[in-house]
């Protein structure tokens, strides 16, 4: 069967089997890259499927985590898991903050005597997806149908590569937008740096790795570098925009909500 | 959780390589502005990275002997207590004499005392990262011994009085023209037309170790392995000067981290395959020595094991950071971090470096000891993924961090900035009315902003825009987006 037939019967049968997604926003889309969540909800509906989006949400507590302070995670933690324990899929724009959920939320909960707490978090982060995994995993589609006639570089984020495995998907669903120039990132597995506070306790060092991994971004001659976090594009991004480099970082569930429409 | 086993004695201080006289993020600031080390560290660490990568990649088990390495040192530090008693007694049934060092001091003290014992004023030593760790050179010259580094790397760094940056190629900081000069500089019997070529300066250490090895009558190891079943200890190296240690003195002392010990000679079968092609990306080790107590009329006649501690029952004592003991010292977590390799060795203050030493020396020292070491990674994970004994270095990071930040906590009235900010952001983040007022206070960015992005922000955020732009938060967060076009929060719209 040729591929656009395959992608078609793959795209009726999304949309016969429509899920109803719960968007884990996370705390750094929703206050300065909103693009990111509102591009996976414009994504995920025009694949015929219900988002809704609990306002109990807040953070999923990584920061705290990461930079020592357990105890002041654990009601981030709590709140998480209350807010989408009645949920059946959620989808987290972010590998980092996947992997947080999935590999911190129970040994934090454990680590300060809640065990209780700990079983349940790992019950919700056994229902919690990082994008690229919902859409090929649960939702079995690797052609989106996009449109982002753009040359794209695609960065690995090392949450995304390393914590929650989410191997080539990202890159699958790259592959098949159509109009897009995907041309291959030098040392992509390479960290760009960012690594949450590191990047202010340890700054010299941070801009060291930055150095590093923009100059690799602007070999490829890509006008865009993406990645599934935020984060890691946030730096990224802010090295390239303070040499004025002439490259944008976008989010992948931008260029994958993009269509014909849009340009 | 160590707060249980708090009497359970850290390294002290005073003695030895395990303490950074200087926070991290300060040493490593000097270490990036030195291009010839940036350029030194990175071409040499991205050489051993490929190797690695290709001669791991032959083995169809490399997995299965990853976990089989896991399972073992797990196993052996679970029983530490059981295996190290029975290799005292193997050790001793063969010849040997076994002795216990509480701290670094007291194993200087017993080695100084052998080497009297044994009339020799100099010895010649077999690399060992522990005896670096201990300050035993430092003793030994304080009564009267030159200790005389036969390993080539290790030579270059006591000539260039120098310490080593990294745990297996303890000068990967020099290139070969540096090399050349510490030799013409520093070794008495040299050439003086000596050249840069590698051969040559080889050549020129053999011919001056060569005297060494054939006067020296105490020679003094470590030991990668030692056998509690049949009281073996083994040594891996690659030039060949650590068999003539090994054999030609009449006094062979091995100095040990207690952690060293496995259960039984089958167990070398796992290691002896994990560690080359971990270490120098070899199929397999050039030299590994094996000995068994004493052999009459051939080799040592004279065989000591010191068996030291010095903070690894503490080590042990925290279980979250226990696995971290399981380290076989092959150094593939360095060659593929990218901190160690922009800042090199010395920035860590430790005779171990990279990813490992900033789990292993707060481990052995104390957290608030070597408090800067457990935020030296991005936690970037690479270093999890080579580790030949899968230990979770990312995750004993965040735990040490946890550590540090609980026991400051306790052992301190007034809480730091940076604490006082966690517990407000906690706060805020823990109820959405709170959190969402903050996101509309956050929105005051904006006047920070010109053309899209922030270029300056007031500490403790400053470092962040020393390099690179901050976003200027945007008109509308996604929650009010939301709000506006589903109609209120928590709301969903139909499938269309």
């Amino acid at each position: 069967m040729p591929e656009a037939i395959l992608a078609t019967a793959r795209r009726v049968l999304g949309m016969v089997g429509a899920v109803r997604i719960a968007l884990f926003v996370t705390c750094l889309a929703d206050t300065l890259f909103p693009q990111a969540g509102r591009a996976t909800v414009e994504l995920l509906e025009r694949l015929g499927h219900e988002v809704e989006f609990p306002a109990g949400q807040t953070c999923c507590g990584q920061m705290h985590v990461n930079t020592g302070y357990q105890r002041q995670a654990l009601p981030l933690i709590r709140r998480y898991v209350e807010t989408f324990a009645r949920c059946d899929v959620i989808v987290v724009p972010s590998g980092s903050c996947t992997g947080s959920i999935r590999h911190q939320h129970a040994m934090v909960a454990r680590r300060l005597g809640d065990e209780r707490l700990a079983r349940r978090a790992q019950e919700v982060a056994a229902k919690t997806y990082e994008l690229s995994e919902l859409l090929t995993d649960v939702l079995g589609t690797e052609d989106v149908g996009a449109f982002y006639p753009h040359r794209v570089t695609y960065h690995p984020t090392c949450h995304s590569l390393r914590m929650i495995r989410v191997g080539d998907r990202p890159l699958r669903l790259l592959r098949n937008v159509a109009g897009i120039d995907l041309v291959e990132l030098p040392a992509a597995d390479t960290c760009c740096g960012f690594g949450g506070t590191f990047a202010v306790k340890n700054a010299d060092v941070s801009t060291a790795m930055l150095a590093d991994k923009m100059r690799n971004v602007l070999a490829t001659g890509a006008e865009v570098c993406t990645a599934g976090d935020s984060s890691c594009l946030m730096h990224i991004g802010g090295g390239l925009s303070r040499l004025r480099a002439g490259t944008r970082t976008v989010h992948l569930a931008e260029i994958l909500a993009a269509t014909r429409e849009h340009s | 959780m160590s707060s249980a086993f708090g009497k359970i004695p850290a390294a002290p201080p005073g003695v030895g390589h395990l303490r950074a006289a200087e926070p991290f993020p300060a040493a490593a600031r000097r270490a990036l502005t030195d291009a010839q080390l940036r350029r030194n560290l990175g071409k040499a660490t991205a050489t051993i990275r490929a190797k690695r990568a290709t001669v791991v990649a032959e083995l169809p088990d490399w997995e299965e002997l990853r976990e089989a390495g896991r399972a073992i040192k797990a196993r052996t530090l679970a029983h530490l207590d059981r295996y190290l008693c029975q290799l005292e007694s193997e050790f001793t049934a063969r010849g040997g004499t076994v002795h216990w060092a509480r701290d670094a001091a007291e194993a200087n003290r017993i080695v100084t005392g052998l080497v009297t014992a044994a009339g020799a004023d100099e010895v010649v030593k077999v690399k060992s990262i522990l005896t670096d760790e201990i300050g035993l050179n430092d003793a030994l010259a304080a009564a009267g011994i030159s200790a005389v580094e036969t390993d080539l790397a290790e030579l270059i760094v006591q000539l260039g009085h120098d310490r080593p940056s990294h745990i297996l190629v303890p000068a990967i900081h020099r290139n070969r023209a540096e090399i050349r000069k510490i030799f013409l500089r520093e070794m008495g019997d040299v050439d003086p037309g000596l050249t840069d070529d590698p051969p040559a300066l080889a050549e020129a250490a053999r011919l001056h170790l060569r005297r060494k090895f054939l006067s020296a009558k105490v020679g003094i190891s470590g030991a990668n392995f030692a056998v509690a079943q049949t009281g073996t200890l083994c040594v891996v190296e690659s030039e060949g000067n650590g068999r003539m240690c090994l054999t030609l003195p009449e006094t062979l002392i091995t100095v040990m981290g207690i952690e060293k010990v496995v259960p039984a000679w089958d167990d070398l079968g796992v290691f002896l395959q994990l560690l080359p092609r971990s270490a120098t990306g070899e199929r397999m080790n050039p030299y590994t020595s094996m000995w068994t107590g004493v052999t009459p009329g051939d080799g040592p006649q004279q065989v000591h094991l010191v068996l030291v501690d010095n903070g690894r029952t503490a080590a042990l004592a925290d279980e979250a950071g226990r696995p971290a003991l399981a380290c076989i010292r092959c150094s593939a977590c360095m060659n593929v971090c990218p901190v160690y390799e922009r800042v090199g060795g010395h920035a860590y203050g430790s005779v171990y470096p990279g990813p490992i030493g900033a789990v292993l020396s707060p481990l052995l020292t104390g957290v608030q000891e070597n408090a800067s070491l457990p935020y030296a990674s991005s936690l970037c994970g690479a270093c999890y993924d080579v580790c030949p004994v899968k230990i979770d270095i990312p995750s004993i990071l965040v735990h040490l961090r946890a550590r540090h930040v609980e026991e400051a906590r306790d052992g301190s009235r007034l809480p730091d900035p940076e604490a006082v900010a966690m517990a407000a952001a906690a706060y805020v983040m823990a109820s959405p009315a709170r959190y969402a007022a903050a996101q509309r206070g956050g929105r005051l960015g904006r006047l920070l902003g010109r053309q899209g992005a922030i270029r300056r922000l007031p500490p403790p955020l400053a470092g962040w825009t020393s390099a690179r732009d901050a976003p200027v938060p945007p008109g509308q967060t996604f929650r009010q987006w939301w709000q506006r076009e589903h109609k209120g929060p928590g709301a969903g719209r139909g499938v269309r």
